[in-house]
């Protein structure tokens, strides 16, 4: 126990020893005070899980990060999809007609908060870090449409090897079902869980000895299995590291410009650079405190932590507060509206609202939906209803009788009252979803999706289940969060009443509902879906074969085609033509039951000037102002 | 005395393991990993996530690594929901929770104690029957209610009293008395069992006959006796009170220890989990060998000196 400091027991004794010395403070708020000093409370629900930016993966998280960090173009303040320029200056792609080059001009002036120089090396560093394997990003796949981070990120040893030797006898597709990376289903004993790229020099080695233990399918011939093994070896014996073989596409002509070749055209790259997993880290100061693979390391600590953005952090304590202010060091310094943020992690909806209403913070992170109409009726003025990019839905396993069956999914998805949802249990102004990809910008946005009982009860009927005749039982895996079984209570009292199924409701906490998921074990699974960044693909390429969260067991050739397809056309809109015809391939197969495109439900005091609706909730904050409102919370 | 302490030191060591062991296997055989996450996270990452928290050994092997860990370098581990040492977590959370712990027991003994012994000297009267239906719905109505009753109530109204936050003194005022208040509502009713008894007993009359005043004979022989419930009683209380309570912690903002015993299940942070949860143990532990100490002097018919051989 010695490890609890001494000063910290004494301080807070000394705290309710003189509790009674206080009298009652009168009148002035927290946030009137804060106002007045410039300084903006938000509620922020949790505590971070850090501050580095390749490392945590969460939204809460990157609201602290924005502030502390800056990437290559900023967010407009209230228009969409716009950027401004940020560490850079100008960019644009070295070809207009295929922009899959694209060319940032770094501002001169642009310096790290220590007054150290920030150049195209850090952003080098930065996205090298984030790549590598050991530091075991949650989010690296955001970089995978530069050239080569791909491979590198998953260590594709043998590939990177053999990819450019043209005497390798076969071609590399041949080798598809080798496993090359781990492979969680394999045999214990054997090799292949842990996957032929990973073998240490001294792991190869037994296996040359002992090639049975390494499962490799039949196909694939003697001589290029040993060809394989012997190379592989003789590249881990060389302790070379996998970046010397890759021909990473970003790079740095000078120390002012960083050039990023990608894999394939993208016209908004500029947008995808607004995510913090493309935020520049201080090579300096991460080298100073560990390796650029080393995960736990100092260089975020409070008295350590160095960034670029328009503030820096002042003062961190856990489970209580963060506190930023401003950065002097910061390129536009003179145009930073406000003094400070101070984020506070309230996990409880209720607690955060009651905070507001006593004047304790300037901004909900959002409305408890219960307290939603309380709050319009008493203090109007204050709640912000606006469009998120989010789409909730339903998926369905499409491996399990009875959603085996198209027709089945499409009679659950018109079935579904999406409106009396919305209005008698939801009540937070969710949008009904006509499908996949919610509104925004120059995208067509689909309107497949509609209730409609009557053709829902036909095609079940074709299906085989008249009146819901002969439908099995179905289980519907959901949170156990109070809102998500009253959701679910709905559409199964929907289901039972159109399509006269049975739906039973399986509550389950987070981490048990993710493996169920994950696991295929479920007939109809809630789930939803929150926009990286502003583009259609952000909700499109998540259902490919291959990719992570699919989990329905849903694919098809010919929307991965149009994907590729669209992939690789240059002209924005042939290429949102091209996407919405995917979208509206997957719509007509519905492997998911859209319900609503998502809402954001939160108070804010009208003291914050400038902060308007923004789709992705991505507010710059060097933008924001702090004046009194005369006669705010009056009431 | 010294053996006895030593015997319950080494005693209170085997039922840490046996926590220790329990915890670990319970926390293995919970569904997911804690890298089990929404977003896209590739196998290979996940291997070397498991790689970096030495969670890619043997069970057996991890079984004994953490308490090795512990006792060589106090290494408690590294939360993997938290991204920091599961030590500095504690550390950091504690002092919050002793601090609210404390002020919850000064409100559980200094309101209880009292109400019991009134109760008990003017048994089945109305003032009996009022207090102690008082003390009934203390014990009855939880935390989620009477905090944010509390909150709505009088911080709302009482200026310089905030709903949640911790940071001035006067912030600790309504959770303590959220936390304190069903130990209070314990504490009265053992308080008034215990003085009953004793002020039944012969020892009593006597003192009554030898002319000494009620109060005396009520504070200086009822009370001895008469706390002893209490005291059993407020040893593990205590040791809970000063861990820290999820619901007031949630309820009032409050960086207290209590939060991360469900928040580590729920993102299955095994080794902040099994950290609350030793730390916790040792606690209770201390507690109610200091309490059972205190039985020790404050009742003669205990004789320590036997009960350890």
């Amino acid at each position: 126990m010695s490890y609890i400091s001494k000063k910290t027991v004494k301080k807070h004794l000394f705290g309710i020893l003189i509790i009674f010395s206080l009298g009652g403070c009168g009148g002035e708020t927290a946030v009137d005070q804060a106002t007045r000093d410039g300084i903006l409370i938000i509620g922020n629900t949790s505590e971070p899980k850090g501050l580095d930016p390749h490392i945590v993966s969460g939204v809460l998280e990157s609201n602290i990060i924005g502030s502390l960090f800056e990437g290559l173009v900023v967010q407009h303040p209230s228009q969409e999809g716009v950027a401004l320029p940020g560490v850079a200056e100008k960019w644009y792609p070295s070809n207009p007609d295929r922009p899959d080059e694209w060319i940032f001009e770094l501002r001169k002036d642009a310096k790290w908060s220590d007054g150290e120089p920030l150049t195209a090396e850090d952003f080098l560093f930065a996205f090298r870090r984030i790549l590598t394997p050991e530091l075991a990003s949650d989010y690296a796949f955001m970089l995978f449409y530069i050239r080569d981070a791909e491979p590198f990120h998953k260590s594709q040893r043998a590939y990177l090897i053999f990819r450019n030797d043209e005497s390798f006898p076969v071609k590399w597709e041949s080798l598809k079902k080798v496993d090359f990376g781990p492979n969680e289903k394999a045999d214990k004993k054997t090799f292949n869980r842990k996957g032929l790229d990973h073998l240490t020099a001294k792991e190869l080695e037994t296996l040359q000895a002992t090639p049975s233990h390494f499962n490799w399918p039949e196909s694939v011939a003697v001589e290029i299995r040993e060809l394989i093994v012997s190379k592989s070896l003789e590249f881990a014996k060389s302790g070379r590291d996998l970046w010397e073989l890759i021909n990473f596409g970003a790079t740095a002509p000078n120390a002012h410009t960083l050039k990023v070749k990608l894999n394939a055209p993208l016209p908004f790259l500029a947008e995808i650079t607004k995510h913090y997993t493309w935020f520049p880290v201080p090579k300096h100061v991460v080298l100073e405190h560990g390796t650029i693979g080393e995960r736990f390391t100092d260089w975020t600590k409070p008295a350590n932590l160095v960034g670029n953005g328009a503030f820096k952090l002042k003062s961190w304590r856990f489970n209580d507060h963060i506190e930023v202010e401003r950065n002097p060091n910061y390129w536009d310094a003179d145009n930073v509206g406000i003094y400070g943020i101070r984020y506070l992690p309230i996990s409880n909806l209720f607690t955060e609202d009651r905070m507001f209403y006593d004047g304790l913070l300037h901004i909900t992170y959002t409305l408890a939906p219960e307290l939603i109409e309380y709050s319009r009726t008493h203090y109007p003025e204050f709640v912000r209803n606006e469009l998120y990019l989010g789409t909730y839905f339903i998926r369905t396993n499409v491996t399990r009788e009875p959603f085996t069956d198209p027709r089945v999914r499409l009679a659950f998805s018109m079935a579904l009252d999406q409106e009396a949802i919305i209005d008698n249990v939801l009540q937070g102004g969710q949008k009904p979803a006509g499908g996949l990809v919610p509104p925004f910008g120059g995208y067509p946005t689909s309107s497949a999706v509609k209730f409609d009982p009557v053709a829902a009860q036909k095609l079940l009927a074709e299906a085989g289940y008249p009146g819901g005749k002969g439908l099995p039982d179905i289980e519907f895996l959901t949170t156990d969060k109070e809102s998500s079984k009253a959701t679910a209570e709905a559409m199964q009292a929907i289901w039972k009443k159109h399509l006269g199924a049975n739906i039973k409701i399986k509550q389950m906490e987070w981490t048990s509902y993710i493996t169920n998921m994950f696991d295929k074990n479920y007939d109809l699974a809630a789930g939803g879906w929150i926009g990286d960044y502003m583009d259609p693909l952000t909700f499109l390429d998540m259902w490919m074969k291959d990719a992570g969260n699919n989990r329905t067991g849903w694919s098809s050739e010919t929307f991965e085609k149009l994907l590729a397809e669209a992939g690789q056309t240059s002209d924005p809109q042939a290429r949102y033509a091209l996407l919405a015809k995917a979208e509206s391939l997957f719509l007509n197969e519905r492997p998911i039951l859209p319900l609503y495109w998502y809402t954001r439900n939160y108070l804010i005091h009208p003291d914050v000037k400038g902060w308007d609706p923004l789709l992705l909730d991505n507010h710059p904050y060097k933008f924001l102002k702090l004046q009194r409102d005369t006669g705010a919370m009056e009431n | 005395m010294f053996r006895f302490i030593l015997g319950r030191l080494l005693q209170g060591l085997l039922v840490l393991f046996a926590l220790y062991t329990i915890t670990f296997f319970l926390a293995k055989a919970m569904p997911g990993e804690p890298f089990t996450t929404e977003k896209n996270v590739s196998e290979t990452t996940k291997q070397y996530l498991r790689k970096l928290y030495g969670l890619d050994k043997p069970l057996p092997a991890q079984y004994i690594i953490y308490p090795s860990k512990i006792i060589t370098d106090r290494d408690f581990g590294v939360s993997t929901s938290k991204g920091r040492p599961v030590r500095d977590i504690i550390a950091q959370s504690f002092p919050v929770s002793l601090i609210l712990g404390l002020g919850a027991m000064s409100f559980a003994i200094g309101i209880g104690i009292p109400i019991g012994i009134i109760s008990a000297v003017r048994k089945n009267s109305w003032v009996d029957w009022s207090l102690m239906a008082v003390a009934m719905v203390g014990i009855c109505v939880p935390a989620f209610t009477i905090g944010p009753l509390l909150q709505i109530l009088i911080a709302a109204n009482v200026p310089g009293l905030k709903v949640a936050g911790w940071g001035n003194p006067l912030d600790f005022l309504l959770p303590a008395f959220t936390l304190g208040l069903v130990s209070a509502a314990y504490l009265a009713r053992l308080t008034r069992g215990g003085v009953l008894e004793i002020l039944s007993q012969d020892f009593i009359r006597t003192a009554h006959a030898k002319g000494l005043s009620p109060t005396r004979v009520i504070l200086k022989h009822g009370l001895r006796g008469g706390l002893l419930p209490s005291v059993a009683y407020l040893g593990p209380a205590f040791a809970a009170m000063i861990s820290g309570s999820f619901i007031v912690e949630t309820i009032f903002q409050v960086p207290g220890m209590g939060q991360h015993f469900v928040n580590a299940a729920i993102s299955r942070d095994e080794f902040l989990l099994m950290g609350v949860a030793l730390f916790f143990g040792f606690l209770i532990i201390m507690m109610n060998l200091i309490s059972d100490i205190l039985t020790g002097i404050l009742d003669p018919r205990v004789r320590i000196g036997k009960a350890a051989q």
